[in-house]
């Protein structure tokens, strides 16, 4: 019996409260970055946004969840039921698995894999699963139309995305996200890749469906793209899935690119503070630029779109590879 | 623009940030919208909101029941039954304005030549049933005393241009 507990039980329950402790932080950061997002989006409009519930209305999303989570989930008659109620479960689960190799620190970390970088990329190129089954199960055009051009959209931009990491493994060395937060304490890889970071966050853009690559969900002509048919709570699933990927990929950026948890300098007043407080601010500003883009840019057409991810981000990314690459061995740089 | 010049500021992204510096300035800007439960935007003294029979100082009824209003409505929204009071004088005894019909043209208001019905400055009259915006006589005479102040001031305010 005892070693039943030592065993199995004890582990099981510690397990459970780290993936606790990761994914209540995260679903209730999404509350608040939605918040953020209107707040922000209205002041770039001048407009107030919301300020009713709550002090300032911080509680809104709040208020929102409750509302949706009480209204009737809709299933469409021509709809296959099982696929249907699966993609939500879907892109919500994998955007929170995600998390597990996110290191909050040198030691806070759920899962400190040595493929930490492999397995994210493979489960964010997952998540065009979710809407593919989405566009497919609801039976419906828009939601149809909308699914086919995430999937092409995903598809394209996880190239690039690919040879961008494939240019900071050369550089860091390592496929362990803590290592290669470690490489950069001399510098942040963002100032010597500078042409690599730019396309790494522009396509992260397009990764997670966001401004101005929203094409799947283009209200102006697909109403809601993939998400048309659903309601309250599979929507809701999607709706935390979407953000907490949009947080998943900025803290990939800030992890490949601005040195993680480590401080800007190496030095007293910044060292003070604890090393998840540098992640977490890190993450919040490039949220605050994923917002700013969308208050400031209009969406792109569909083929300009396919033009930016093919013959642009792909070649540039390439050429990079190779001259990074070429540099590095040139004057003998490559990382044992 | 040169040729390289053009090159420049496309590789370095020169128009998308210069959008987004503008979006950013624009961030801190005095807001435009108003906090509308709580604060009002001003309205004019010729304001057509919700109607309002109206009464002389001494509390009599300003209505002479003349149909003026009833006939000159483009959505005939208005109905009138008049009879000759107990004291002679002639009063109406239904008055009722269909606010589902109404379309706020103000005729009703410029047509009585003793300014008994007028629209007032309320907007806010939303209500949960369709039958409580069939305004009755009652309805409008408490309509009038109840916003005969602001009523009067704006009538003194637009004086001048009628």
């Amino acid at each position: 019996m005892a070693s039943l507990w030592q065993g199995y039980a004890l582990p099981g329950i510690i397990i459970l409260l780290q993936i606790l402790a990761v994914m209540l932080p995260v679903m209730i950061s999404v509350a608040f970055l939605v918040y953020f997002e209107r707040k922000t989006l209205a002041a770039m409009t001048l407009r107030r946004g919301p300020n009713v519930v709550g002090p300032f209305g911080v509680l809104q999303s709040f208020a929102d969840f409750i509302k949706v989570f009480f209204k009737e989930t809709i299933i469409p008659t021509g709809a296959n039921k099982v696929v249907f109620l699966a993609a939500p479960i879907l892109t919500f689960v994998l955007a929170m698995i995600a998390w597990a190799v996110i290191p909050f620190s040198e030691k806070l970390v759920v899962a400190d894999i040595n493929v930490g970088v492999l397995y994210l990329f493979a489960i964010s190129s997952l998540g065009v699963y979710g809407v593919v089954m989405a566009g497919w199960a609801s039976n419906s055009r828009y939601a149809f139309l909308g699914a086919l051009r995430s999937a092409a959209q995903m598809v394209s931009y996880e190239v690039s995305i690919g040879f961008v990491i494939v240019t900071v493994l050369l550089v860091a060395g390592s496929m362990n996200l803590n290592d290669i937060v470690e490489a950069q304490r001399t510098i942040w890889f963002a100032i010597p890749l500078l042409p690599m970071f730019v396309i790494f966050f522009i396509s992260a853009l397009a990764e997670t469906n966001r401004h101005p690559f929203d094409l799947p969900e283009a209200e102006s002509e697909l109403v809601a793209g993939f998400q048309v048919e659903y309601s309250a709570v599979p929507f809701v699933l999607f709706f935390l899935g979407e953000y907490a990927n949009m947080m998943l990929m900025s803290a990939l950026t800030v992890i490949l690119f601005l040195g993680g948890w480590l401080p800007p300098f190496d030095v007293a007043p910044f060292t003070w503070l604890p090393a998840p407080f540098w992640l977490i601010g890190k993450i919040i500003v490039l949220l605050f630029v994923f917002i700013w883009v969308r208050a400031t840019f209009p969406r792109y057409r569909y083929d300009q779109l396919m033009r930016l991810g093919w013959k642009v981000f792909l070649p540039a990314s390439l050429l990079w590879v190779v001259l990074t690459a070429g540099v590095l061995v040139t004057f003998d740089w490559l990382p044992a | 623009m040169s040729a390289i010049e053009r090159t420049f500021k496309s590789l370095f992204l020169a128009e998308l940030l210069s959008g987004m510096a503008l979006t950013f300035r624009y961030m801190f800007k005095q807001k435009v919208t108003i906090n509308y439960p709580f604060e009002k935007g001003p309205l004019s003294p010729r304001f057509r909101g919700e109607h309002a029979l109206r009464r002389y100082p001494n509390g009599e009824e300003r209505c002479i029941a003349c149909k003026l209003c009833e006939a000159i409505c483009p959505a005939q929204a208005i109905t009138i039954e008049a009879e000759p009071r107990a004291d002679g004088s002639r009063r109406t005894t239904r008055y009722d304005i269909d606010m589902t019909k109404c379309i706020y043209c103000g005729f009703c208001e410029e047509a009585c030549p003793v300014d008994a019905i007028v629209e007032g400055p309320n907007f806010e009259f939303a209500t949960e049933t369709r039958e409580e915006l069939l305004y009755n006589k009652d309805k409008l005479l408490a309509n009038g005393d109840r916003w005969e102040r602001e009523i009067a001031a704006n009538l003194t305010k637009d004086a001048p241009y009628r």
